[in-house]
């Protein structure tokens, strides 16, 4: 995997506090786990920037060594990778999700 | 090629030989499963380093012939 995905990733968690990685748009999801990492988002008041993968073949390949992580969604916050929709999931039953979004100065829907 | 439920029971468990995994076929169609693994291994883990050991054990094909995975994982 070049570098220059790798860098392209780094620079996209870097610049976006909330960033998914999903297949599809907050729109229009193309995968029911992507569809539900957006409704928990949602459910916290977060807007996240969102990277369709589906239309982006070289991002598709590196966000998985990126991460090392073999799926989509991917979340990052603050530049951290979180996990995926599973792990959000758990995350926001256990109370762990807002606080982690507090922290992070992303765009709050109205 | 679509994974049996079987197969990923069986690749789990050679990895973490003492797991106890559910698996569940959500549309029973052979390519959407919900897994939940128990093992000692992943005590002290965090949820993304636990969900690695299981990815990890069903060898590059998660993400590929092995779709749709959802995933819960603890310790006993």
């Amino acid at each position: 995997m070049s570098d220059a995905v790798h860098d392209r990733i780094r620079a996209i968690v870097t610049e976006h506090p909330v960033v998914l990685f999903m297949k599809g748009t907050a729109m229009f999801p193309q995968c029911g786990f992507s569809a539900r990492a957006v409704s928990i988002l949602e459910h916290y008041g977060v807007q996240p920037h969102t990277v369709d993968v589906l239309s982006d073949p070289e991002i598709r390949a590196g966000i998985k060594s990126y991460s090392d992580w073999p799926t989509v969604p991917q979340l990052y916050v603050n530049g951290v990778f979180v996990g995926g929709s599973d792990i959000m999931m758990e995350m926001a039953e256990a109370g762990e999700m807002e606080p982690l979004l507090a922290a992070a100065p992303a765009q709050r829907t109205a | 090629m679509p994974m049996a439920a079987a197969d990923i029971s069986a690749a789990i468990r050679a990895a973490l030989p003492d797991a106890r995994v559910e698996i569940e076929d959500l549309a029973g169609d052979g390519d959407h499963y919900r897994a939940l693994v128990v093992s000692e291994r992943f005590r002290g883990l965090s949820r993304v380093a636990q969900h690695k050991l299981v990815y990890e054990s069903l060898g590059g094909r998660m993400g590929g012939e092995l779709h749709a995975l959802a995933l819960v994982t603890r310790a006993p």
